[in-house]
C-alpha cells in the first residue's frame, strides 16, 4: 500500500485497480471495488478513520468505475464496523449504476446467531451417558431383535427370500475370502511353530510343538484371525453398501414398496455369514496346522507321521465345537454392526466413509471382547 | 450494436461406445443473454452441458467459452476459465460435510484474500438474495430439495461470475419459487450483466426468462434462434414443443 503526499489530500494505492483519494473528512475510492480489493478496502479504510480521529466520514463513490458483490459488502462493513465506535460513515455521490447494485446485494439484517445450548458439567455428561444408551446399546438391541426375529421366522420359508441371494451373498463374505484367510493362517501357524521351535529345542521338548501349534490355533487363532478378517473384508462393505443405500433413498423406497428393509437387506447377509464362517474357521485351522507341521519338519525334524500321530491324540471334540460357536458369535456380531452403523449414517458421502471406518473399528473390538468371554466360558 | 459471443460451439462431436449422443453441434451464447437449451429426453442435453463445463474430453469439433478454446486450456487456464464460472447442478451438489454457510464460503475463501468477517457477510448477503439466509448454519441434509438448490444457487453466483450455467434449476421448485428464481436470474442478467445457460423445461420460466432457443433433437440443433422466432418454427419436434407452450401461454392469458 503505496501512500503519496499531494498538497491537500493523500492518496493510497490498494492494489492495481482501487486508489483511496483523502479530503478531509471525505474518502474517496477511486477505481474498480471488486473482489480482489475489497478485502484491502475493509482493511485500510478503518485504520485511515481511526488515524485522523473523525467522528463523521463521507465516502465518495462518484469515481468508482466498477462494483461487484464483494465491493457493496465491503462498504457495508466499514460502515457497521464504524457504527459500533459511534463513528457515521455516510456514502455519497453514488452513481445510478453503483446505487443498482447496491440495491442488488443488500442484507436485511444481522447474521443468525448458531444455536448450541450449553448446560452445565451434570448436564452434559448425563447427555452423553443417555445418548450413548439410548441410541447404541438400545439401538444396537433393538435392530439385533428385529433382524433374529426376521431370520428366525424366514428360516423356512424360502419364498420370503430374495431368490439366490443367500448364496450370492455367502460366495461374497464367504468363497471370496478364503485365498486370504487361508494364506495369513498358513503364514501364521508357521510363525508360530518357527518361534517355539527354539526353546523346546533346548529343552529337548521337540515334540511338543504339535500340542502348542494344534491348540493355539484350533482354540484361539484360527477362529479369531478368520473374524478378523471378514470383520475388515465384509463388516465394511456391509456398513458402505447400507449407507450409500440410505443416502440414495434405496431404502426408503424398500420401505415404500411395503418390503422391510432389515429382512430385504441384512437378513440375508447374516444368513451368508453364518452360514460360512464355520467353513472358513475349519480351513483357517487346517491351514494353520500345515503352516505349523513344516515348520516343525523343517526346524525339529517332526515327519508329518509323527505331527499327525500326536495330532489326534491332542485333538479334542470340544474345541471343534466351540470353534462352531464361535463362529456364530462373531459373524452376527460383524453383520450387526456392519448394518448397525450403515443405517446410522448422516451427511451423504462423507458420512458414509466415517461409518465405514468406525463399523470395523467397533467389530473388530467386540470380537475380540466376544472371543475373550468365550474363552472364558469354554476354559 | 452486435453482442459479444460468450459461448462458440463448432461441429461438437460426442459418443459413448457406439451410441452418438450429439453430432454436429454448433450454436452461440451472447453476452447479458439468457440461452436456454431445449430438447426432449435423451436429446443429448446434458451431454451438451457437460462438454461446455469441460468435463467431457472433446470427442471431435472446437469448444470456446469466454473467447478461450477448451481443448487448448492448460491446467492452470482452466481453473482461471472455472473462476469466471458458476454452475448450478441439479441436485444441488452441495457438500454434506460443510453447512450451507461453509459450502458457499468455499470459493471465496480458497480463490480470494478477503477477510473471514467479510466473506461471512458476502455469504449471508448472497444467501439472502435466495432467500435462504435462515438456513446459514444447516447441513444440506437438513434442508428440502427446494431449499438444496436455492442454496446451490448462492454458492454457484458467490463470486459474482460472468457466467452462469444452470442445469433444470425449475425442477423441484413450487411455481413461488420458481418465479421468484427466475426474477433473480433477470437481476443477475439485467444488474450484473451474467450471461446464463440454461438447460430447463419448466415453460413459464423458458417465458418470463429466455432471450435465445437451442433446440437439440436426436444430438443435432434442430433450431437456434430468438424465442419468438422459436415459437414459430416450421421444425416438427420444435413446433411440437411450442404448441404445448403456445397453449399453456394461452390458458394462463384467459385466467
Amino acid at each position: 500500500m503505496a501512500k503519496k503526499k499531494t498538497d491537500q489530500d493523500v492518496l493510497f494505492s490498494l492494489g492495481e485497480q482501487l486508489k483511496l483519494r483523502v479530503e478531509g473528512r471525505v474518502i474517496s475510492p477511486e477505481g474498480r471495488l471488486n473482489f480482489e480489493e475489497a478485502g484491502n478496502f475493509t482493511l485500510l479504510v478503518p485504520r485511515i478513520i481511526r488515524g485522523r480521529k473523525l467522528r463523521h466520514v463521507q465516502i465518495s463513490l462518484a469515481d468508482i468505475k466498477q462494483i461487484d458483490s464483494a465491493g457493496v459488502m465491503a462498504l457495508y462493513h466499514v460502515q457497521r464496523t464504524m457504527a459500533r465506535r459511534r463513528i457515521s460513515v455516510e456514502l455519497v455521490n453514488t452513481p445510478v449504476s453503483v446505487e443498482e447494485k447496491m440495491l442488488l446485494f443488500t442484507t436485511k439484517d444481522q447474521l443468525p446467531e448458531r444455536l448450541t445450548v450449553q448446560g452445565g458439567f451434570l448436564e452434559r455428561t448425563g447427555e452423553v451417558v443417555h445418548h450413548f444408551f439410548s441410541s447404541y446399546i438400545f439401538g444396537f438391541l433393538l435392530l439385533a431383535s428385529n433382524i433374529f426375529y426376521w431370520s428366525f421366522a424366514d428360516l423356512f420359508r424360502s419364498s420370503a427370500r430374495r431368490k439366490g441371494e443367500v448364496v450370492n451373498q455367502s460366495v461374497l463374505i464367504g468363497v471370496n475370502a478364503v485365498p486370504i484367510v487361508v494364506f495369513l493362517s498358513f503364514v501364521i501357524g508357521f510363525v508360530i511353530a518357527l518361534q517355539s521351535s527354539g526353546q523346546l529345542k533346548s529343552f529337548g521338548a521337540n515334540i511338543f510343538v504339535v500340542d502348542l501349534v494344534v491348540i493355539s490355533i484350533m482354540s484361539q487363532m484360527g477362529p479369531l484371525i478368520t473374524a478378523i478378517l471378514i470383520a475388515g473384508r465384509s463388516g465394511s462393505a456391509i456398513a458402505a453398501e447400507i449407507a450409500t443405500m440410505k443416502v440414495t433413498a434405496e431404502l426408503d423406497a424398500l420401505k415404500t414398496m411395503g418390503l422391510n428393509p432389515n429382512r430385504f437387506v441384512i437378513v440375508p447377509k447374516l444368513y451368508a455369514c453364518m452360514l460360512t464362517m464355520p467353513f472358513l474357521i475349519v480351513l483357517a485351522n487346517v491351514a494353520g496346522m500345515t503352516g505349523g507341521g513344516l515348520a516343525a519338519n523343517l526346524y525339529l525334524d517332526i515327519t508329518p507321521e509323527i505331527f499327525m500321530n500326536r495330532m489326534g491324540d491332542i485333538m479334542r471334540n470340544k474345541d471343534l465345537f466351540t470353534a462352531l460357536i464361535k463362529s456364530q458369535v462373531y459373524a452376527a456380531l460383524i453383520v450387526l454392526t456392519g448394518s448397525f452403523y450403515g443405517l446410522r449414517v448422516e451427511r451423504g458421502a462423507e458420512g458414509v466413509g466415517r461409518v465405514t471406518t468406525v463399523a470395523v473399528v467397533v467389530s473388530i473390538t467386540l470380537v475380540i471382547l466376544a472371543d475373550s468371554i468365550l474363552g472364558i466360558v469354554f476354559y | 450494436m452486435k453482442k459479444e459471443k460468450i459461448i462458440e460451439v463448432n461441429d461438437l462431436y460426442a459418443a459413448f461406445d457406439s451410441l452418438t449422443v450429439l453430432s454436429g453441434v454448433s450454436f452461440s451464447a451472447y453476452q447479458g443473454e439468457v440461452t436456454v437449451i431445449l430438447g426432449g429426453s435423451g436429446s443429448g442435453k446434458t451431454t451438451l452441458l457437460k462438454h461446455l463445463l469441460g468435463l467431457y474430453p472433446i470427442m471431435g469439433g472446437r469448444i470456446s467459452i469466454l473467447g478461450k478454446d477448451l481443448a487448448q486450456l492448460r491446467e492452470v487456464e482452466q481453473v482461471e476459465l472455472y473462476h469466471k464460472m458458476g454452475v448450478l447442478y441439479q441436485s444441488g451438489a452441495l457438500l454434506g460435510s460443510l453447512t450451507v454457510a461453509e459450502n458457499v464460503a468455499l470459493p471465496l475463501s480458497q480463490h480470494t484474500k478477503l477477510p473471514p468477517e467479510l466473506i461471512s457477510d458476502i455469504v449471508y448477503m448472497k444467501l439472502g438474495l435466495v432467500n435462504m439466509a435462515h438456513a446459514y448454519h444447516l447441513y444440506p441434509s437438513q434442508l428440502s430439495g427446494g431449499m438444496l438448490k436455492r442454496a446451490a444457487l448462492a454458492r454457484a453466483i458467490a463470486m459474482d461470475p460472468p457466467l452462469l450455467f444452470c442445469d433444470e434449476p425449475g425442477a423441484g421448485l413450487d411455481p413461488v419459487s420458481l418465479e421468484s428464481l427466475d426474477q433473480l436470474i433477470l437481476n443477475l442478467k439485467n444488474q450484473l450483466g451474467m450471461s446464463i445457460v440454461l438447460v430447463t423445461h419448466e415453460v413459464p420460466s423458458i417465458l418470463r426468462v429466455a432471450n435465445r432457443i437451442v433446440f437439440l433433437d436426436q444430438g443435432q440443433v434442430a433450431f437456434e434462434g430468438p424465442l419468438k422466432e422459436a415459437m414459430h418454427s416450421k421444425h416438427p419436434a420444435v413446433s411440437a414443443f411450442f404448441s404445448v407452450l403456445k397453449n399453456e401461454h394461452v390458458r394462463e392469458l384467459v385466467r
